[in-house]
């Protein structure tokens, strides 16, 4: 009896060390989105570099395909625009993207100048249709699977090693689900 | 002197309103109007209630980012369209999760959080009992025959 009174606190304590360990380490930035597993929120809205068509979430359906919302307002989608290059080049996935609070002309721009990843541009310029998606800072990057199911989404510019350790593994389980 | 000031100051406060305000509530947001006071407060109290999730550490209603001000103006619009408190908090949570509220509602995720408080006094409770029942048992046996003190 005697002893657990001494045991107590220093138990309390290492609880309490633990949760703020674990702390340590978690980004507060990071907001889990509810959208995942669920469908993939419909937008129809206008190609960017063509304004008389619509792109709508229907046509990114049937194959596991990317979204990458992004303006040239953001700094973080720069840094991560030649990644985005590699990955297109390399054709392992449908690349889209959701231009977000911009200017037609500048985000143009931005294509001509840095090179265009993208399949096709949704032009958002009221941010409505990224609202949908739950975007609450860019660049973020939604994987769909075929079925137009969000599987995951990635906060912040996209690299090498978030593709390989949180996207390959996904697309690879859509792929094997598939056959 | 007070209904004099008063007064004058309701006086100020007819001319500085105008004609073409008086068919609208104002709220905080100027871009922001409504029909009715019960709509403001509504407005208010729902703002407050929604985190900026860009800017963590402040409400909807405080925030100056573009999505706090999109999110006012649906908060509004809802409102204006006759939608529910609950309707306008589902599409909060639909988009942005229990995290965009303040208040998480309680389901099996969150009782440990709703509960800590009752589990802490609980505990802290017991603490109490054990430590006063020893004292008192102790003086009860230095003080002998003294009933007031059991």
């Amino acid at each position: 009896m005697k002893s657990l009174k001494y045991l107590l606190p220093a138990l309390a304590f290492l609880v309490l060390a633990g949760f703020f360990y674990r702390g340590l380490f978690l980004n507060p930035r990071t907001v889990p989105s509810p959208l995942i597993g669920k469908p993939a929120p419909v937008f129809e809205l206008e190609e960017l570099s063509n304004p008389t068509e619509i792109f709508a979430t229907s046509d990114m359906l049937g194959k596991p395909a990317l979204l990458n919302v992004w303006a040239t307002w953001c700094v973080g989608c720069r840094q991560e625009h030649s990644f985005l290059m590699q990955l297109a080049r390399s054709g392992e996935i449908q690349m889209y993207g959701m231009n977000l609070r911009d200017e037609r002309p500048k985000a143009l721009d931005w294509l001509n100048r840095l090179g265009n990843p993208y399949a096709k541009v949704a032009f958002d310029p009221d941010g409505m249709g990224s609202l949908d998606w739950g975007v609450y800072g860019s660049p973020e990057t939604f994987l769909i699977d075929p079925q137009g199911i969000i599987v995951y989404k990635h906060l912040g510019p996209l690299g090498p090693q978030a593709w390989m350790e949180e996207f390959r593994p996904r697309i690879a389980a859509m792929q094997g689900g598939m056959q | 002197m007070k209904y004099v000031v008063t007064a004058v100051l309701a006086g100020f406060l007819a001319f500085a309103g105008g004609p073409s305000q008086a068919d609208s509530i104002l709220s905080m947001n100027p871009q922001d109007t409504f029909e009715t006071e019960e709509q403001l407060r509504r407005y208010e109290r729902l703002t407050h209630e929604f985190r900026c999730v860009v800017c963590q550490n402040q409400s909807v209603a405080e925030s100056n980012v573009d999505l706090a001000k999109d999110l006012r103006r649906i908060t509004r619009d809802m409102i204006l369209a006759g939608n529910t408190d609950a309707e306008i908090k589902q599409f909060m949570t639909d988009r942005y999760g229990d995290f965009v509220l303040y208040e998480p509602p309680l389901k099996p995720e969150t009782f440990l959080l709703w509960g800590a408080p009752v589990i802490l006094l609980l505990i802290g409770a017991g603490v109490m009992v054990s430590v006063v029942g020893r004292r008192s048992g102790e003086s009860g046996d230095e003080a002998g025959g003294m009933g007031e003190n059991t």
